[in-house]
């Protein structure tokens, strides 16, 4: 890569708050750093991640309004978590966070296990049982 | 309290935080030059191991091996730490700082709160350098980042413990020892050798040169084995392990061949200089293959280029580096 061809594309999102450090030839042949602003297939596949992530978030909130699946789904999507790292975050085993993800079980929740879980997803305890608050949470793409 | 640390900006987090604090002590390594004395350059495919639901490519050797195998080549002392103890671990490190010693340390990104909200994937191999405390806020040095950053002892916590695919668990490390004298010559030499090593000897598919040789073998039977939609999320998967954070794949390649240049003029080995080149035109070729990838899942049109014309562009680049480093793997002091 010569250094005139260091990608200045526009980033995603962040409009260059972070430049990266990239290394290049200068017209000598000599290897030298510069920043480059942003990269078109680098944009490109952030994006797709995150359309990826909306759309099963979106996904997950319709089944809990349907009353499927219970709000720690809903969060737990919405953090980017799975099964195995809400596990881990909340120190429970997965079939036990498997089961809280289901009303029937969730309703049943102890106090103290309901601020846990709470404190994992970054909300407060009133905010994860209610259900209001997720179907007011319409997912925009930010692009 | 604040450490008078010198923080810059670096292509990659572990290059950055090790020529930082190497700098702190007196040593004033470019980051190339850490790379490739630290062995960075590596590559493996990993069907087994799951990042975000989706196979680990990874374009350089486990986090903190770079730093590991710096100071070991270069005879400087380290300590490193891994914690069970959230508590125990924020107050070694304080104590540490007490004591006027910058720490790094490895953290998760997702919780990172200065990071942009692009970046925050539940990534945990990131590198930053603690140097200061004041009130609350912890000083670091990212390596990313074009500024010093604070954050709060919470953030940093949280941070330090974060969970998923390799967890940092408080992992930390700093210097403890300088040598009288650093003999640079002889730890590139091993630099090279173990990277050539690494990439052409490993007998197992998943690494090295057969590494990009298994992925795009892989990608081949992609459309047909997991359906339009997971290929491309595949493909894109495989463009982001190549390009977030300004690293990976064709940037790493572009860093080697300044480290190849340098080493041209350290050692006196002009041979150096034409496979900088090779190595140049390698890095270009994996910029082309991104550039190509992103335009087949944007479009996810089918008809110009397939997962087949991908996968050849693979096996052509693997084919170079496979020359480059046989090459590389004969160079000795003499």
């Amino acid at each position: 890569m010569k250094i005139n061809e260091v990608p200045q594309d526009e980033a995603y999102m962040i409009k260059g708050k972070i430049r990266d450090v990239c290394y290049a030839v200068d017209k000598d042949g000599h290897y030298t750093s510069a920043l480059s602003m942003g990269w078109t297939p680098k944009n490109e596949a952030l994006k797709l991640a995150w359309e990826q992530v909306y759309e099963q978030v979106e996904e997950t909130r319709q089944q809990v309004l349907a009353g499927k699946l219970s709000p720690i789904a809903f969060y737990m999507k919405q953090n980017i978590m799975d099964i195995a790292m809400l596990a881990s975050y909340t120190g429970l085993s997965k079939w036990k966070v498997r089961k809280h993800l289901k009303m029937k079980y969730f309703n049943r929740l102890k106090p103290d296990l309901l601020a846990k879980y709470a404190e994992v997803l970054n909300i407060t305890p009133a905010e994860l049982v209610n259900t209001e608050r997720i179907r007011a949470k319409a997912i925009k793409h930010e692009d | 309290m604040k450490i008078d640390f010198q923080h810059s900006q670096a292509a990659h987090c572990e290059n950055g935080v090790t020529s930082n604090l190497l700098k702190f002590y007196g040593i004033d390594l470019s980051e190339p030059m850490i790379f490739g004395i630290g062995s960075g350059y590596f590559f493996s495919h990993m069907p087994f191991i799951k990042l975000n639901g989706m196979s680990v490519t990874s374009f350089r050797v486990l986090p903190g091996w770079i730093f590991k195998r710096v100071t070991r080549r270069l005879g400087i002392s380290v300590k490193r730490f891994k914690f069970k103890n959230r508590e125990k671990a924020m107050q070694e490190l304080d104590n540490l700082l007490e004591k006027g010693i910058p720490v790094g340390m490895l953290v998760g990104v997702y919780l990172l709160t200065y990071f942009p909200k692009e970046y925050r994937f539940h990534f945990n191999a990131h590198n930053i350098t603690v140097f200061g405390k004041e009130g609350d806020r912890y000083y670091v040095s990212d390596p990313v980042m074009e500024n010093v950053e604070t954050l709060s002892s919470e953030e940093l916590k949280k941070v330090r413990f974060a969970m998923g695919t390799y967890p940092p668990k408080g992992r930390m490390y700093y210097i403890t020892g300088m040598p009288a004298q650093v003999d640079l010559k002889p730890a590139m030499i091993k630099g090279i050798r173990k990277t050539a090593k690494d990439m052409l000897t490993i007998p197992i598919p998943m690494f090295g040169i057969d590494g990009i040789r298994f992925l795009a073998g892989k990608m081949r039977k992609w459309p047909r084995k997991l359906g339009d939609k997971t290929a491309s999320l595949n493909l894109s998967q495989v463009i982001r392990m190549l390009e977030e954070i300004g690293t990976g794949g064709a940037g790493f390649r572009f860093i080697y061949a300044a480290f190849l240049q340098e080493c041209a003029e350290v050692l006196q080995k002009p041979w150096l200089n034409d496979l900088s080149l090779e190595m140049t035109a390698i890095g270009d070729q994996w910029r082309e293959f991104a550039v190509q990838a992103a335009r087949h899942f944007k479009n996810r049109d089918k008809g110009r280029t397939s997962y087949d014309n991908l996968a050849d562009m693979l096996m052509n680049i693997a084919d170079r580096e496979e020359g480059v480093f046989k090459q590389l793997r004969k160079i000795s002091l003499g």
